[in-house]
């Protein structure tokens, strides 16, 4: 039985604990990519980050990219939408087609 | 190009010969493999972007509720309301085999099945708009899930094709025209050794029956 994680600013995520997400409130990325790594060890599928700390600890991301499990997905925090939530889709386009050619040359 | 010394027998043809059905054997079906996928992998990148814009915008709403209830009510107390939740989120995780990759299938369920259970408050000292923030995240939250899914699952695809991709074309354009020189160079050495085998089988011929009967003496008288 796996469970769901939240990670960023707690402004941004505090909302999540009503509906039973557990929510992990950090702003260090230090601090950031220690948490990452122990929710991963530990009993979660999914852990949703906002995208302004994603933007800090990328490398750390890119080491769960292939991995199966955890699920790591950007979410758009209090500050608004950076675009690197839609950017990672276009990363993935990229990947496999070897140039984007879902989203166009617009963003 | 033949950059590494072959030996020219018909026992290292026959070998290359093999080696070389493998080889286009295992790029029409890798090819096939990375067309599907790639099939596949469209239908799914399309559908997580328009997921992925219907879930930004639901958040990006559902935090604008939640500034509103900041705004109204008192830090302390926001915090306290939310401090319990009732509701608690479990995951259940399957694969799925989309041509040799797995992707994740995730079920959710609820501890209670009560939908109001996500108001982990009493509503006598919280104002409306808490009530309407909590609402319409919990709204967002199945297709945060799927986005999940297939976000992940485009993530695993697209590792794969690049995999794939390279393969084919290490077999399209490197093992396949290596192979298919070397055995043209083991044949053409091997006819070579053949015609000069003959040549000199003639030649031995020539001069035994030289030996037998003088032709050119005789030639001569």
């Amino acid at each position: 039985m796996y469970k769901i994680a939240v990670m960023g600013d707690r402004d941004s995520i505090y909302g999540f604990a009503a509906l039973g997400l557990d929510t992990y409130p950090v702003y260090d990325p230090n601090e950031a990519v220690h948490t990452l790594r122990r929710l991963a060890e530990g009993n979660y599928a999914v852990i949703y980050m906002t995208e302004a700390l994603a933007a800090q600890i990328e490398e750390e991301l890119d080491r769960y990219r292939s991995q199966q499990l955890p699920a790591i997905i950007l979410i758009p925090g209090i500050s608004g939408n950076t675009g690197r939530g839609i950017a990672s889709v276009k990363r993935s386009v990229e990947q496999a087609v070897g140039s984007d050619i879902i989203f166009g040359n617009d963003n | 190009m033949a950059t590494t010394q072959v030996n020219p027998t018909r026992m290292e043809l026959t070998r290359l010969k093999k080696k070389l059905t493998t080889a286009m054997r295992g790029h029409k079906l890798l090819k096939d493999k990375r067309d599907e996928l790639m099939r596949q992998f469209l239908d799914m990148v399309r559908q997580n972007k328009l997921l992925r814009e219907k879930v930004e915008a639901g958040i990006h709403a559902a935090n604008q509720n939640f500034m509103l209830a900041r705004a109204a009510t008192d830090a302390q107390v926001l915090d306290v309301a939310l401090m319990a939740p009732k509701q608690e989120v479990f995951l259940e995780t399957s694969a799925r085999n989309v041509m040799s990759v797995d992707i994740p299938v995730f079920s959710y369920q609820t501890r209670t099945a009560d939908a109001n259970d996500i108001y982990s408050y009493g509503f006598a000292f919280t104002s409306a708009d808490l009530d309407d923030a909590v609402l319409s995240l919990s709204q967002v939250l199945p297709d945060m899930l799927k986005l999940a899914e297939i976000e992940k699952s485009c993530q695993l695809m697209a590792a794969e094709i690049e995999k794939t991709r390279r393969r084919v074309n290490a077999l399209e354009h490197v093992m396949i025209p290596d192979l298919q020189t070397n055995i043209k160079y083991i044949t053409m050495k091997l006819d070579e050794n053949e015609r000069s085998t003959q040549i000199r089988l003639m030649k031995v011929k020539d001069m035994m029956l030289e030996q037998a009967h003088h032709y050119s003496e005789r030639a001569a008288q």
